[in-house]
């Protein structure tokens, strides 16, 4: 049996499995498919957002997705302290200009990185948001400082359609 | 109590039991050989099927009121409790009901931890218990999202997060669980589908369960091998049966007591609020039979390594009967053992205790030190007390304890050939 080529036999056997096997997956695909979002739920893409009202210092919450997206007019004290941070300080490094088009306006998921609560406004050890679910800190840059939490608050796609109206999606 | 092959006594029953020997399984369970040493700690098989009855009783009937949409799931389980007739009884039992699940399964599980009834060769019955154990969990955890409740959401947001943990995958993963962005409709109508699926799976396992059971038969509190049958010994039916039956009976009081008099007693108040993404509540605590899982992931810092902690402390368990390197089953005959179970005992309560706090300060200290305690009891101690511990001598059979002496061999000769 040691040096024999292999039987026809176990060759029609080998070939039966995988072509079986392709078709089980090619069944099976759909029904795991079916539990991704769906057509309806990525159509909900974009929300536009009057901005008008806010003033400096406070946040808008807004929901896109499903999920909160922060809207903050950062005092000049606010982007101060959010520029001074090193970047070897920082877990996720990021510059605060990266995160924030017009430095006035900080526009982020509110969700926090770490299992996805909603982190509370002006709280926290950095002056920026606090976590209540596990304790993760961000500062005025929505960066993460401290706590479980890998990254910063993600920045969404959003552009300014004119000075008052912000468009997330 | 015969090893005979059962035969049936009327010629109906032999001739249905030669093409389906559904008597002979009957006859069976009746007569199975049980040792007559069993306390009552081994009542909460019995118990704990009663619970599973319980729940998919009173979940059938809930279901027919129920109505898993996000925007009419709240209102229709406050539907059950004003308007459905006895709909609050039932809720109630079904909410009270989970939680006296894990009661029940919590004690069984450190009666085996005690007398050592995963061992061999009582493995498969071990393991299947475990699988049993994490449905069990998942079916809380999605029952408990279905009153679409603050609780609901938010324990719901952070649970199928953990999977976010696994590096690139994880987002993915994340949004195929929710079948969105965020959990919103299509995650409730698939957990109530899971929900409803899982305790039928679990009715499946627990066949499994004890048919694994019988093929060794149930281990004691001395934990030697009994001969069966022998007159160490007594069928199931009628003195198990009626010893099962009052252990039901008396925790069917606590159960009551907890549905009529402090029903809400277990749950959060935040739950009776409307799901709301846009707030979390400000402390998000899981059920009780949970967070001593919860303490784990919490006292690590980092969150994939959070999160591969909590679920090793549940896998650990499946590892247990390799783990545990002594032969001697019962904690009765193991001096230092008995003392390493009371200590993990409690820094299993310890670390529910601080599941349930905030995740800062001495809590945070106390939650590491009982994490790495409860690894060290599984991966360390246990391993190396199997060759150093110096154990008590076995008895000979499970009589000679309460005989106090080596059992009169010339009686029981006499006995045997009378049975």
């Amino acid at each position: 049996m040691s040096e024999k080529k292999p039987e026809r036999r176990e060759f029609l056997f080998t070939a039966s499995y995988a072509v079986g096997a392709v078709g089980v997956g090619a069944v099976v695909w759909p029904l795991i498919d079916q539990m991704n979002p769906d057509a309806s739920v990525k159509a909900l893409a974009s929300t536009e957002v009057d901005v008008s009202s806010v003033q400096p210092g406070k946040t808008i919450t807004v929901l896109w997705r499903g999920k909160p997206v922060f809207i903050k007019r950062r005092t000049p004290d606010e982007i101060e302290e959010a520029k001074a941070v090193k970047m070897e300080d920082l877990k996720d490094p990021e510059k605060d200009e990266d995160r924030a088009i017009n430095p006035e306006w900080l526009v982020m998921v509110g969700v926090c990185t770490h299992l996805g609560c909603v982190p509370l406004n002006d709280k926290g050890d950095y002056n920026g948001w606090f976590c209540p679910c596990h304790g993760s800190h961000y500062d005025t840059s929505g960066r993460i400082r401290k706590g479980p939490a890998p990254l910063n608050m993600e920045v969404p796609k959003y552009e300014f359609v004119n000075s008052n109206t912000i468009k997330i999606g | 109590m015969s090893n005979q092959e059962y035969i049936p006594k009327s010629k109906f029953g032999k001739w249905f039991n030669d093409r389906l020997p559904l008597l002979t399984l009957a006859s069976h369970l009746t007569d199975y050989p049980t040792p007559k040493n069993l306390n009552y700690w081994w009542t909460f098989g019995g118990i704990l099927t009663f619970c599973l009855i319980t729940q998919i009783v009173t979940g059938l009937t809930l279901a027919m009121h129920y109505i898993a949409h996000a925007d009419l799931a709240f209102e229709s389980v406050e539907h059950i409790m004003r308007d459905v007739n006895y709909g609050w009884l039932i809720r109630y039992i079904h909410a009270n009901g989970a939680s006296m699940f894990f009661l029940a399964v919590y004690i069984h599980i450190f009666r085996s931890l005690f007398y050592g009834s995963y061992k061999s060769p009582r493995e498969i019955i071990w393991i299947i218990g475990i699988i049993i154990y994490l449905l069990m969990m998942a079916a809380a955890f999605m029952g408990y999202v279905l009153p679409w409740g603050q609780m609901s959401f938010w324990g719901a947001t952070v649970i199928t997060n953990l999977f976010s943990a696994i590096p690139l995958v994880g987002e993915g993963i994340v949004n195929w669980l929710w079948g969105g962005y965020s959990v919103d409709n299509p995650t409730l109508t698939r957990f109530f589908t899971l929900h409803y699926l899982i305790p039928f799976l679990i009715v499946g396992l627990v066949v499994l369960h004890i048919w694994a059971l019988h093929v060794p038969g149930n281990n004691n509190p001395v934990g030697i091998d009994v001969k069966k049958p022998s007159k160490d010994t007594v069928p199931f039916h009628p003195y198990i049966v009626i010893k099962d039956g009052f252990a039901l009976l008396m925790f069917t009081i606590v159960f009551a007591f907890f549905v009529f008099y402090s029903p809400n007693i277990l749950g959060h108040a935040d739950n009776y609020i409307e799901a709301n993404p846009m707030v979390t509540p400000a402390h998000i605590v899981p059920e009780w039979y949970l967070l001593p899982f919860y303490a784990i992931l919490r006292s690590v810092p980092d969150k994939l390594m959070g999160v591969v902690a909590m679920l090793s402390a549940i896998l650990i368990l499946a590892a247990l009967p390799w783990l545990d390197t002594s032969k001697i089953r019962s904690a009765v005959f193991r001096p230092l053992y008995k003392q390493f179970y009371w200590i993990l005992l409690a820094d299993v309560l310890i670390l529910g205790y601080v599941g349930a706090m905030p995740a800062e300060g001495l809590y945070l200290l106390i939650a590491r030190v009982a994490t790495a305690y409860y690894f060290i009891h599984f991966l360390i101690i246990l391993p190396i007390l199997g060759f150093k511990e110096k154990t008590i001598p076995l008895p000979l059979s499970i009589t000679e304890p309460v005989l106090g002496g080596f059992p009169n061999s010339a009686i029981i000769k006499k006995k045997e050939s009378l049975d």
